[in-house]
């Protein structure tokens, strides 16, 4: 090996994107096989019928609450809103990682994307399909909830327009169907790979359909990475813009504890943070189940908790400032909301935001913690927690209470609460995988890219 | 109908008739009797069992006997169709039929078609419009009170109930208990049918049975025969118990009414010597002394007592002046906490109160008193002093013989008899010492004299007290041959009882009925009874010689005496019209006070370190005659907030000693559940385990037991709620007591309260000052608001869009003269067909009022504790209540966050509510700062049951679950009210006069708190009452900037500078 610059010892510290040793085949073969070849593990199909089982206690829920109504959750007057917008929130803020890895990272281009933005992307999806199940069933009459829909009724009427929930309905529509678009391009060089591979008719005809007629030559890469471009290029405002219209369900209402100019930042930075909290939740037993520890490599993972880090940061500023704000404001409303987060009723949940959100992530300035895969696992479900936990202090904590002091009231969540929540994991996990088996978890064709980049290191 | 009835406007329904000539109401035919006037041949049964081959189903014994009565009977069960299918159907016809079923089945849902031949009204009754309601006078008879009352009728349904602005005792607003008076009417779980033990019966055959009973009452002249009552203003219905009493010459008539006490007529004995009744003009008394008087809330005339008192808090500007009242109390009332100062004492420290007052008015006696007691009675004696002739002592229903007697003796010294107050001949038609009647009637039984008892209305297994000779009155009960007991519902008596007869509801019956004033009051009926029903008089009528006399003949019979010379029929109808004869109040009677307090007898001692506890009628269920009215059920206390329970009320400093926990539920909490230390009370030989609950104001050591609760058999609604405090009511302490124990348990009873945090945290949700205060700077109210200007919002204004233009709704709130009396909470839920919830859901905090009346006390602490920790501040705080309907706001938060469009602005400024959009997303609510919404988490209004539809407003949409509701200003009364002025005018049109449109609220109010009205008509009266008019106008919140269009007026109180604190 000659002393070049990529192996200077500053680059040399860095782990690798991709360990070495591995060839355009060995590669192809290795993602590929986990979809066509290997066969149905015990581990997977156990798994999935938890999964499953879970996904089924989410389908009761939903249908109990048809039945009889929303009054069998936890919400009442005036506490309006409770687990299910948390949730919705949550998943959202969840489902932010993965375009941003996609888009963001690949417009920056930051080789350390590859080998993880395909199930990010996916996470992302699912995420947003979880999200996408609260909006529809919260509602009192969920049957009419495509009131909320700007469609020709005949009676003329539309919705009103200046309600953030109607923000939302096209915030979160454009970003789900952007963020699938996304993924879907991305993944027809792949399925062309599958659709070659197969060896069963019935995958080679279902993977041939979704792969487009894709035979890689010259022009359709050409068209491929201008269309994987533009669409990056969408995507990356959707990811700001998303949460910033989530953040104005809250910050648009007077509702002390919800309406301020903070939230749109912070609800991004933080949703970023969750989504990165997830996405090593994800990888970390992936990686270990098909022994993918060559792709998603310590790198991966160090960075991943870096963004952590760094978002964690902007989402303490953001408790900080809204604090500070309160205080500086003199807003009585906003002074007594500071008082209740640390001395109210509720304040322990407060507590354990901060344990969660703030004081755990500050583990991650040590290297030795951001390249323990085992805390980075217990620190990904400690954020996930934290977060949640964040939406449920914001939304419901703050609606306890407002204004009148004769109205306020408490809540506590029912077991239907519960059931959908839990619920709606199954149908996360359920999804993701229904994805492994089916779809290559990690993008072959960049993969094959990289494959390029660190045989060059290696010479 | 007859033309008859038309003309007189009498029965307006075309559900049926009360009328005597109707063919309905005709007497029982051979059919209906038939079913039990053969004996059961059990020995046939029996044969023909054994001798049949194989297995054989039977019905009853009787067709198992093969009766040819009953076969015949089985057959006319559905007489018009039994014999038609005789023949058998052959293929062909069979086929026939299957077709016309398949082609018939989509009828099916059109429902059984009616017995009865339906008629239109081809010959429109005089008045009557459909689709518009029509108003009838009518009283509602209440202890010794007879309520004048308005009643709307919808084609024949009576649904919604005013006060009646010409009758004395209401002056057209009234109380909660008449609001939810129509829910009784309709209450599905009212006995149907006459029962015989349990078994249903036919009017005939009780009348037969009746007969019976008086025959062999008649060869004994009646020695075994009793009546028991309750308290009876009816004159025809006394005139018929006397008749009775005549007929059986040995028969004796008791009374009993658990919730009102003997001491106002042995107070008034003691003072007069005899019998009067006590009649206040609470408007001309400057200054007015409450010794435990609850004189706006409980007690004849309350309603009308309110009025008068806050005719006197009319506070147009500074320069107006109020009257002042005091209370001396042990627990919190709607009238003490209304009062200017007051001052909780025990219940055995109001005599020596009144004792204190007396002897300071040079009356004679003594009484010492503990220093803050003394210095209060020093100010009050000094005051009352002053307004000689222009003062009033009132002394509490509850209160013994003595305080009465006091009362009238202080009144008479002060030169108030005669100005404002005075005394007339009983109301009641036979005035009587309670107590004592019943306890005669007991012992009668106890000595088995007692062989038929008639109980007319009435719960005395429940209510009796427990200890004396009534201590196992259901077992006395058994020792009378024959119990008849008349009562509205099948109820713990009825259990006890051979016979019962469901009774009339006021609604469904002819009567009268003297007002707390005397004046004679006719009930008419707004529709024919319900089900079965009868009237205490035709129950009476059946043991007579006449027992077909209707109480509509014996009525119409004794008007004629009442009315005296004239047209009759003219007369009549006037009186039916107006709901009372005029000028039949009773007249004054010159009774001079013949008692000197020096005579009583020196004041029992009494250990501060002993509990004492009272009995008090319960603020919203009454003595438990209300326990099944789910509107009344649902109704926060006034004071504690409490739904669906009573508890045992302690002041802070006792809970504190006791050790008294409470838990705020994390499910609802404030706004719901409370779980409270469960307390077991031993007492007068009895023993019930009660809720605890801390009210502040409460005076020290006295433990309040409220009555009505723990019904055993109240109906679906009002079985096993709270405990029973009968179950520890002695004969000898009715209304106070010591000697008990308390002992606290390490249990916790959920208590369902709709406000539990009492603190405004400093912020400006309620306004208030003293006289002199307000004098001195009238701007109190809002000189302190940060109101932003207008116009300062992001989108465009609705004044600059041309709204506003024409009319521009407004309400206004005068916290001064609010007192929580509750009355508008039942009014709107009444008017606007709102749902009961039930305590599990109130407990989670989803209880459907439009309209709250939040209660906060003043205790100059700001409180971030969810405890009461600053215990000395709850001591005696001033209390202030203030009812909060939506606030209309024009800058609506709610309107800007609904992403259907589904609450939205009107051109008059109503945020109007879209039921059919509403999708339910509860953004709104969220976003309301007043918290005002109210949302149908489940389905909580009732579909199915078919009284309580005709029960419902219809011209209010009943909602179902999934949408938000909340208060419309009455939005159905503006449009009808502008439907009206439209077409005025021939056709042309006019404006809406201020007045024309009474809100539910408005109208119920007896202070007349609430004025609602167009603010763009600068002489409306709700105009005068609004910012920059009305110094001291605000607004709830209004650095908000939602500009909300129901403003408040700050709460004024007339302190005594004396008594102010430094």
């Amino acid at each position: 090996m000659s002393e070049g610059p990529v192996n200077s010892p500053e680059i040399r510290r860095l782990p690798r994107v991709l360990e070495p040793g591995y060839n355009y085949a060995s590669v192809t073969d290795k993602i590929a096989s986990i979809v066509l070849t290997r066969p149905v593990s015990l581990g997977w199909l156990a798994g999935f019928t938890l999964s499953f089982t879970i996904l089924m206690v989410l389908l009761g829920s939903i249908a109990w609450l048809i039945i009889k109504g929303v009054g069998i959750w936890g919400i009442n007057i005036p506490i309006g809103w409770g687990f299910a917008i948390v949730n919705f929130v949550w998943w959202i803020g969840i489902g932010h990682a993965g375009t941003l890895i996609s888009a963001i990272l690949f417009l920056l281009n930051q080789q350390w994307r590859t080998s993880i933005n395909r199930f990010a992307e996916a996470m992302t999806l699912f995420a947003v399909a979880c999200a996408a199940v609260f909006p529809g069933i919260h509602v009192g009459r969920p049957w009419m909830a495509f009131y909320m829909f700007p469609y020709p009724s005949t009676m003329g009427v539309w919705p009103q327009f200046r309600s953030p929930l109607i923000w939302d309905v096209f915030a979160v529509s454009t970003y789900g169907t952007v963020s699938a678009l996304f993924w879907f391009v991305g993944l027809i060089p792949d399925l062309a790979t599958l659709r070659d591979r197969a060896t069963n008719k019935a995958a080679q005809i279902i993977y041939g359909m979704l792969a487009m007629g894709w035979r890689g030559s010259a022009r359709h890469w050409h068209r491929y990475q201008s269309a994987y471009l533009l669409l990056a290029g969408l995507a990356t405002p959707l990811v700001l813009s998303v949460h910033t219209v989530v953040s104005f369900d809250f910050a648009v209402g007077i509702v002390p504890g919800w309406h301020t100019t903070i939230f749109p930042p912070y609800f991004v930075a933080g949703a970023i943070y969750s989504g990165f909290a997830m996405v090593l939740t994800i990888a970390i037993p992936l990686r270990k189940a098909y022994g993918l520890e060559d792709f998603i490599t310590m790198r991966h993972l160090e960075n991943m908790a870096k963004v952590m880090l760094a978002t964690g940061l902007i989402v303490a500023y953001g408790y900080f400032m809204e604090f500070f704000l309160a205080l500086y404001s003199g807003n009585k409303f906003d002074v007594f909301l500071v008082q209740q987060r640390l001395h109210g009723p509720y304040s322990g949940y407060y507590f354990a935001l901060i344990l969660c959100n703030i004081l755990t992530p500050q583990l991650l300035w040590f290297q030795k913690v951001r390249t323990n895969v085992a805390a980075l696992f217990v620190m990904s479900l400690v954020i996930n927690l934290g977060m949640w936990l964040e939406r449920f202090v914001i939304v419901v904590i703050s609606l306890t209470r407002d204004f009148v002091p004769g109205a306020w009231g408490r809540y506590q969540p029912t077991f239907w609460d519960y059931s959908t929540f839990i619920g709606t994991m199954g149908l996360f996990v359920s999804l993701l995988f229904l994805f492994v088996r089916g779809l290559p978890a990690i993008s072959i064709a960049e993969m094959r890219e990289l494959v390029a980049h660190t045989s060059e290191e290696h010479e | 109908m007859s033309d008859h009835e038309h003309k007189y406007g009498i029965v307006r329904s075309g559900f049926a008739s009360t009328n005597p000539e109707d063919p309905d109401n005709h007497p029982p035919t051979a059919e209906e009797r038939e079913l039990r006037e053969y004996p059961l041949d059990i020995a046939a049964a029996n044969a023909k069992a054994k001798s049949g081959t194989g297995k054989q189903y039977w019905r009853s014994i009787e067709e198992l006997a093969g009766d040819p009565h009953f076969e015949d009977l089985l057959h006319r069960e559905f007489p018009r169709a039994a014999s038609e299918w005789d023949e058998s159907v052959d293929r062909r016809g069979f086929l026939k039929l299957l077709g016309a079923s398949m082609a018939l089945a989509g009828m099916a849902g059109c429902g059984r078609p009616p017995e009865q031949h339906i008629v239109p009204y081809v010959k429109q009754p005089d008045g009557l419009i459909l689709g518009k309601p029509q108003q009838y006078a009518t009283v509602m008879p209440f202890g010794a009170d007879a309520v004048g009352v308005l009643v709307e009728s919808h084609e024949g349904r009576p649904t919604k109930i005013e006060g009646n602005p010409d009758h004395p005792s209401s002056l057209g607003a009234t109380d909660a208990f008449a609001q939810a008076a129509i829910l009784d009417l309709y209450d599905p779980d009212r006995a149907k049918t006459p029962t015989e033990a349990g078994d249903i019966r036919t009017w005939a055959m009780f009348q037969q049975a009746a007969q019976d009973l008086a025959t062999a009452q008649k060869s004994v002249n009646g020695a075994g025969m009793r009546i028991l009552t309750g308290t009876i203003t009816s004159p025809v219905l006394a005139a018929q118990i006397e008749y009775v009493l005549k007929f059986f010459p040995q028969a004796k008539w008791h009374q009993w009414e658990p919730a009102i006490s003997d001491g106002a007529r042995e107070g008034a004995k003691l003072a007069f010597g005899r019998y009067v009744n006590t009649v206040c003009r609470v408007e001309k008394a400057n200054v007015i002394l409450s010794l435990d008087a609850d004189f706006m809330a409980n007690g004849p005339g309350h309603t009308r007592y309110m009025k008068d008192f806050y005719k006197r808090r009319n506070l147009t500007g500074p320069n107006d002046e109020m009257n002042r009242l005091y209370a001396v109390e042990p627990t919190p009332s709607v009238t003490g906490s209304a009062a200017d100062h007051r001052l909780p004492l025990r219940a055995s420290e109001i005599e020596l109160f009144a004792r204190a007052i007396a002897a300071k008015l040079d009356l004679g006696g003594s009484a010492t008193l503990s220093k803050d007691a003394e210095r209060f009675a020093d100010a009050v004696a000094k005051d009352l002093q002053k307004n000689r002739g222009a003062s009033l002592v009132v002394a509490g229903e509850q209160q013994s013989a003595e305080v009465h007697a006091l009362a009238h003796v202080i009144n008479a010294a002060l030169g108030n008899a005669g100005a404002t107050v005075y005394y007339t001949e009983p109301v009641e038609a036979n005035p009587v010492n309670h107590a004592e009647s019943l306890h005669e009637l007991a012992a009668d039984i106890h000595k088995s004299k007692v062989d038929l008892l008639l109980i007319l209305g009435g719960n005395p297994v429940y209510d009796a007290p427990r200890d004396w000779a009534f201590s196992e009155f259901e077992q006395k009960l058994k020792k009378v041959h024959t119990v008849v007991h008349v009562s509205s519902h099948y109820n713990e008596t009825s259990e006890f009882s051979r016979w019962h007869i469901p009774e009339t509801h006021f609604l469904e019956t002819w009567g009268d009925a003297r007002a707390f004033d005397g004046t004679y009051s006719v009930i008419q009926p707004l529709i024919a009874p319900l089900y079965q029903a009868r009237s205490a008089f035709e129950v009476l009528a059946a043991f007579t010689d006449k027992p077909g006399v209707t109480s509509y003949d014996a009525l119409r019979e004794h008007v004629k005496t009442v009315l005296g010379a004239g047209d009759a029929e003219k007369n009549w109808r006037k009186s039916l019209n107006d709901g009372l004869v005029a000028g039949t109040a009773l007249a004054p009677l010159p009774v001079s006070a013949k008692f000197s307090p020096a005579s009583l007898p020196p004041a029992k001692a009494h250990n501060a370190d002993e509990f004492e506890f009272i009995f008090r009628p319960d603020p919203t269920i009454y003595d438990g005659r209300f326990a099944n009215n789910g509107w009344l059920q649902e109704l926060a206390k006034p004071i504690t907030k409490i739904t669906w329970d009573n508890a045992a009320l302690v002041s802070p400093v006792t809970a504190q000693k006791l050790g008294i926990g409470r838990t705020i539920a994390s499910r609802g909490g404030e706004h719901g559940q409370v779980r409270s230390s469960v307390v077991d009370i031993e007492l007068s030989n009895g023993k019930v385990s009660a809720a605890a609950w801390v009210v502040p104001g409460q005076a020290d050591g006295v433990v309040v037991l409220p009555l009505g609760y723990g019904r055993k058999n109240a109906g679906e609604t009002g079985t096993n709620k709270g405990f029973n405090a009968y179950a520890v009511r002695g004969s000898n302490a009715l209304w106070a007591t010591t000697g008990g124990k308390v002992t606290v348990t390490n249990d916790e009873y959920p208590i369902a309260c709709t406000q539990f945090h009492h603190n405004v945290e400093g912020r400006k949700i309620v306004s208030s000052a003293s006289l002199e205060e307000y004098k001195k700077n009238p701007n109190f109210a809002h000189e302190k608001d940060e109101t932003p200007p207008n116009g300062l919002t992001l989108y465009q204004n609705f004044e600059e869009l041309g709204y506003y233009k024409h009319y521009k709704w407004a309400m206004a709130i005068d916290l001064t003269k609010c007192n929580g009396c509750n009355a508008c909470v039942v009014a709107c839920q009444s008017e606007n067909n709102i749902p009961v919830v039930g305590k599990d859901q109130v407990m989670r905090g989803r209880e459907m009022h439009w309209i709250r009346i939040d209660r906060y006390y003043e205790s100059g602490l700001e409180t971030e504790k969810d405890d009461d920790s600053e215990i000395p501040a709850l001591a005696n705080p001033p209390t202030y209540f203030q009812p909060v309907p939506c606030q209309q706001c024009e800058n609506a938060p709610c309107e800007q966050v609904c992403p259907v469009g589904a609450t939205t602005h009107s051109a008059e400024g109503l945020n109007d509510m879209v039921y059919n959009r509403c999708i339910g997303t509860r953004y709104c609510s969220n976003n309301c700062p007043y918290k005002v919404r109210r949302f149908n988490f489940l389905r909580f209004q009732d579909w199915e049951t078919p009284s309580l539809k005709l029960m419902r407003n219809p011209e209010v949409t009943v909602r179902s679950r999934g949408v938000m509701e909340k208060c419309t200003y009455c939005v159905q009364r503006i449009n009808n009210v502008r439907i009206e002025s439209e077409k005025d005018n021939g056709g042309v049109g006019r404006e809406i006069r201020d007045g024309e449109i009474v809100t539910a609220c408005e109208q119920a109010c007896p202070s007349e708190a609430i004025v609602f009205g167009n603010a763009n008509d600068p002489n409306s009266r709700v105009s005068k009452l609004r910012e920059k008019v009305n110094p001291r106008a605000y607004n709830m919140l209004g650095e908000l900037n939602a500009r909300p269009r129901t403003t408040y007026l700050g709460a004024v109180r007339n302190l005594n500078s004396d008594l102010e604190k430094a």
